[in-house]
């Protein structure tokens, strides 16, 4: 009996993840498929672009400082062992680049502002807000889902980039203003090491697809929010776990995809 | 004159046959039918927990019936194409109970939403509707606070200044006078039956208010146990003497209604006796 009960129980749950994938797939699609007219869309998107992108540029544009500045004091003290802090540059500029500038933005970015879309779309439901768009036979996929989908893809490269740039002077503070390694090879050599194809391009598409997967995940489970408290809190805890789990396992196969062979 | 317009000649704006609606293996209506006359104040009247909000939602097409149809000015809510109950749902509108004024924005804006959105009106238009509306209410000194900043009452006003923003055909009134004091509640009650007189609108109130809805309902229908249990003018609600209508038009605590939720023998588990 309670063997059933179990194996049940995993039927259960793998109809209820496979469910949630679709109805999340439907949600993107309702959203994405129909555009508003500009005149309409456009401000809409401006103002999320200003709440969701703007307002985390605080956090993103320290932490980048401080994670550049940390990285360069480590490269350093191992680099110098072997006489070649002469390469901090380039060591920095590429683990950011290629990793911790997509990565790490994109976990903050789930923390910043996933977690608050989550939550003001969970209260938008559960106070009925949602439901009366539709009465008023106003799309709520178009009208509040859309514009902050496109702000989340659109910001979250853009904040990657600059929590790289940030991440790259603060690397420079450390080595070359306070280690003492020459400014000219600094960026001499993080220059001629640094590809285009190979390192920028691929810093975009890595956070494009963060950008997708975590505005995904936190629009979902506010649309999707059980109304009370407890299922808000919920919603926001699962944002957060869930769209930092995908972009963790995202990075590795995006990673082996990009530079495993 | 209103009494004389109260009689089964009018044709119905809304018609539902035979709804059946579950959530999960939860029954909330077996076979529902119901007409709502145009131009009246139609009441639906039940004990809380019944889903008396579930049926505004299936009127305005948020929910799909297991069963049966409804039928708005003779369009199949559930049968239409998104376009067509879109183009439907300019038509109606619904009073939440919460209100769901639009957080983010103050009154006038919620106001004027749906005009910006539909009515392709000139913003000088917009401007001298929404102030109508709001006069209306009597909330035209608050276009310019945000809904936190306004009482449970004045937010009920403000929604129904929205509600009533495009000139519907048909407004549904979600609990209107839940949770408000007695002299909110004397104006809600006579901001709807004035809007109804006024602009000839088609009213659903959904309510267990009992006293406020038979003041001022053309027409009564009493949901419990699934089904519609009662119907008529509210003087012949008054009248008549099925007992569980008795119990819930006098408000008895305990009837052929029960008070207990049902449970075991509170014997027995009181005693340990059940596991």
């Amino acid at each position: 009996m309670s063997l059933t009960d179990h194996i049940a129980g995993i039927g259960r749950s793998a109809i209820a993840s496979v469910t949630g994938l679709g109805s999340a797939g439907l949600m993107l699609w309702g959203a994405i498929a129909r555009v508003p007219k500009p005149r309409k869309g456009i401000p809409l998107l401006i103002k999320q672009l200003y709440v969701i992108g703007v307002q985390s540029m605080v956090i993103i544009l320290v932490s980048g400082l401080f994670i550049g500045m940390v990285l360069a004091l480590q490269g350093y003290n191992i680099l110098v062992g072997f006489g070649t802090e002469d390469s901090l540059g380039p060591m920095v500029a590429l683990s950011l680049l290629r990793e911790l500038g997509p990565v790490v933005t994109a976990l903050l970015f789930a923390g910043r502002a996933g977690s608050a879309l989550t939550a003001e779309i969970g209260l938008m439901k559960s106070t009925e807000q949602l439901s009366s768009l539709e009465m008023m036979a106003i799309d709520p996929l178009r009208q509040i889902i859309a514009p902050r989908f496109w702000a989340g893809v659109i910001s979250l490269p853009l904040l990657a980039l600059m929590f790289t740039a940030v991440g790259i002077y603060g690397g420079h503070i450390v080595g070359v203003e306070w280690k003492g390694i020459d400014s000219g090879s600094f960026w001499s050599i993080l220059q001629a090491s640094v590809e285009w194809r190979q390192d920028i391009v691929n810093c975009v598409i890595k956070s494009l697809v963060f950008a997708v997967v975590v505005t995904w995940i936190a629009l979902y489970r506010g649309y999707n929010v059980i109304p009370n408290p407890e299922g808000i809190s919920r919603a926001t805890t699962q944002t957060v776990v869930q769209s930092s789990l995908a972009v963790l396992a995202l990075d590795f196969l995006l990673t082996a995809m990009m530079f495993g062979s | 004159m209103i009494n004389e317009r109260a009689d089964d000649d009018a044709t119905p704006l809304v018609e539902i046959e035979h709804l059946a609606f579950s959530r999960g293996s939860h029954v909330i209506y077996e076979d529902v039918s119901l007409s709502i006359p145009k131009g009246k104040v139609t009441a639906i009247m039940g004990p809380s927990g019944i889903g008396k909000t579930t049926l505004l939602k299936l009127i305005g097409g948020q929910l799909q019936p297991d069963r049966g149809n409804i039928k708005v000015d003779g369009i199949d809510v559930h049968q239409c194409s998104r376009s067509e109950l879109f183009e439907l749902r300019k038509r109606m509108s619904m009073l939440f109970q919460s209100g769901a004024l639009f957080t983010d924005m103050n009154v006038f804006d919620n106001v004027a939403f749906a005009l910006r959105e539909h009515s392709g009106l000139p913003e000088a238009i917009i401007k001298r509707i929404v102030l109508m509306k709001l006069e209306a209410v009597g909330l035209r000194g608050a276009a310019k606070m945000m809904p936190s900043e306004l009482s449970g009452g004045m937010q009920r006003r403000a929604a129904l200044a929205r509600a009533i923003a495009l000139e519907p055909e048909l407004i549904l009134y979600d609990e209107p006078f839940a949770g408000q004091d007695p002299i909110s509640m004397g104006v809600l009650v006579k901001l709807i039956r004035e809007l109804s007189d006024a602009l000839n609108l088609t009213s659903v109130v959904v309510s267990h208010d009992v006293q406020e809805v038979l003041g001022i309902a053309d027409y009564v229908y009493v949901l419990a146990d699934k089904r519609i249990i009662a119907h008529g003018t509210p003087e012949e609600l008054r009248l008549a003497d099925n007992p569980k209508l008795k119990q819930f038009i006098g408000g008895e605590p305990d009837g052929p209604v029960p008070f207990h939720f049902p449970a075991p023998d509170y014997q027995k588990e009181m005693l340990g006796e059940l596991n």
